[in-house]
């Protein structure tokens, strides 16, 4: 298991496995990197701390992909978009259980998290966002 | 007064464009560079051109890398040295750039530059694998999202945002694709209508089949020489008068505005203060409409209108090839075609083409000023240039 305590991806991602949204905050700066990464790019501190963000935000964008690459064929046509997260930074994901025609620019939505881990690599589990 | 020239262009070639059955990009380069040598007789290639810096962007397509060396090799330019530069669909934008780089160093008086991808030979979900390779794999392919996938949230957001619409964006389709009618080399020569565009079908919606470029195999290459010596080659060289690239979040996501392309801003900025110009100056244009909507946005970062106003721009005709600023006289990105690779070298060879008198069929007339956009993922890297005729 990689060191937690590492600003990385792959931690992101290890703890979106316990269902949490995570960011690293920077103690100098206060600038939240999503994603966490080993020095903050606003300032160039390595002071960095894990933070829980609350699972929502309100949908910026979105589209519907109907022509995908072959990992995603089966699932097509499905519905993408950039979230802005209530603590500030932007996550993009799938949306789910809504159906396309209904989504809309600006409209409430929460992060929940598939656990199952994919089978190939780099077996991170995915988050998606669905409507609140 | 424009700026002053910083490398001459003395000589051009583009491979068709198309589906290239049968042949490997490397051979298509080939066929660029022995354009560009037959173009410029006073010019002895083996002797002359010192380096090659070449725009290839993905490895899966032909299992091929170290495109460097390969396109060297069949140009029949060994032992020069040869390097790819790589930065997805600004891949040779970057080559461009390099080269101006080079020359202006004074370590070499003669450069090539290119571009090269073999694109079609894969399925198309393949290729959409492999294109967006070039955004972010972890939170945007990890998710699914393709590379119309992309440019479509930023359609969305342009729409929600400023009210542009389909028709504008399809608007964009028609006219590109009218250009491609008159050029040659296009890979597809085919006039379409605003009710064939928008009833196509949905790629990634709001983009439908006629907003996105096509998947294309060609290749494209300058040849770049210091202006001092362009005489020496040539009577009709073109000079590069402002030369600009930036860079940006590799993950669309991250960016503070999702409307605007901040690094074609910046490489825009820094080409026009350069050459000493401004928008104004600009007789014609080729700018990277990977997707319809990618055009609207050009206009608006490299301000030929106000943010928000490029869909009127194009529906107004301002960027029709009998406009005021003729944009993609070439048939753009969206019907001549989008090797990837060999893009933003192929948009300086329309450029050339125009400011030389050669554009035929799509001549400007009497264009003076020339630029070129490329911007490279879904707005990670981006190279401006501004021409003037020699
Ligand atoms: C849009 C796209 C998915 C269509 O691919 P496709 O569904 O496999 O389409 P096909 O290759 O089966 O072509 C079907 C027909 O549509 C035409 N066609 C394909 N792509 C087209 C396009 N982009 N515009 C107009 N016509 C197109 C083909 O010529 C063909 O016509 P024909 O039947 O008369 O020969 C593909 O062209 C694409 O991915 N384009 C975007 C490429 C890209 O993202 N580039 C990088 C940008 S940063
Ligand atoms: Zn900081």
């Amino acid at each position: 298991m990689p060191e937690s305590h590492l600003f990385t991806i792959e931690n992101f991602y290890h703890f979106a496995k316990e269902r949490k949204l995570m960011a690293a905050q920077c103690d100098n700066c206060g600038t939240l990197l999503v994603p966490p990464r080993p020095v903050c790019t606003n300032c160039l501190s390595k002071n960095l701390e894990w933070i829980k963000l609350k699972p929502k935000g309100k949908l910026l964008t979105y589209t519907v992909i109907h022509v995908a690459s072959p990992r995603f064929q089966s699932l097509a046509p499905y519905a993408v978009g950039i979230v802005k997260l209530e603590d500030g930074p932007n996550l993009p994901g799938m949306i789910k259980g809504i159906e396309p025609e209904n989504i809309k620019v600006g409209m409430d939505v929460l992060v929940d998290f598939d656990t199952n881990i994919p089978a190939e690599w780099p077996m991170w589990p995915r988050y998606f966002f669905r409507p609140s | 007064m424009t700026g002053k020239p910083l490398v001459s262009i003395v000589s051009a070639g583009l491979s068709k464009f198309g589906k290239m059955q049968g042949l490997y990009g490397r051979e298509l380069f080939a066929q660029a560079a022995k354009e560009a040598f037959d173009r410029c007789p006073n010019l002895d290639p083996k002797k002359t051109v010192k380096a090659l810096f070449v725009g290839h962007m993905g490895e899966s397509y032909e299992h091929q890398g170290h495109t460097g060396a390969a396109s060297a090799n069949w140009a029949g330019l060994l032992p020069v040295p040869a390097m790819r530069t790589e930065a997805a669909c600004a891949s040779s934008g970057v080559a461009l750039r390099c080269g101006v780089l080079a020359v202006l160093s004074g370590l070499y008086d003669v450069v090539m530059v290119g571009g090269v991808e073999k694109m079609t030979h894969r399925s198309t979900a393949e290729v959409t694998e492999f294109l967006a390779m070039a955004s972010d794999f972890p939170f945007e392919q990890w998710h699914g999202i393709t590379f119309p996938g992309l440019y479509a949230l930023m359609a969305t957001a342009h729409m929600h945002k400023y009210g542009t619409t389909e028709e504008q964006m399809a608007m964009v389709a028609v006219k590109n694709h009218g250009n491609g009618v008159l050029n040659p080399k296009a890979h597809m020569q085919k006039e379409i209508t605003l009710e064939q565009a928008l009833s196509s079908r949905v790629i990634a919606w709001p983009l439908k089949l006629f907003d996105c470029s096509l998947i294309t195999d060609g290749a494209s290459c300058l040849i770049l020489t210091k202006p001092e010596l362009a005489n020496k080659f040539t009577d009709t060289p073109v000079h590069i008068i402002g030369s600009g690239h930036a860079c940006d979040t590799i993950g669309l996501y991250e960016r503070k505005e999702l409307t605007t392309l901040n690094a074609g801003k910046l490489a825009g900025q820094e080409a026009y203060k350069m050459a000493k110009t401004t928008p104004n100056d600009i007789d014609v244009a080729e700018v990277h409409d990977c997707f319809t909507i990618a055009e609207i946005i050009a206009y608006e970062d490299l301000n030929f209108c106000k943010p928000g106003d490029g869909g009127k721009l194009v529906e107004e005709g301002i960027t029709h090839i009998k406009g005021e600023i003729p944009v993609n006289t070439s048939g753009g990105l969206k019907s001549k075609g989008h090797p990837v690779g060999a893009t933003g070298t192929a948009q300086a060879y329309e450029i050339y083409l125009q400011l030389t008198d050669q554009a035929e069929k799509r001549q400007v007339e009497d264009a003076e000023i020339g630029l070129s956009h490329n911007v490279g993922g879904s707005g990670a890297t981006a190279t401006v240039h501004i021409y003037k005729r020699g």
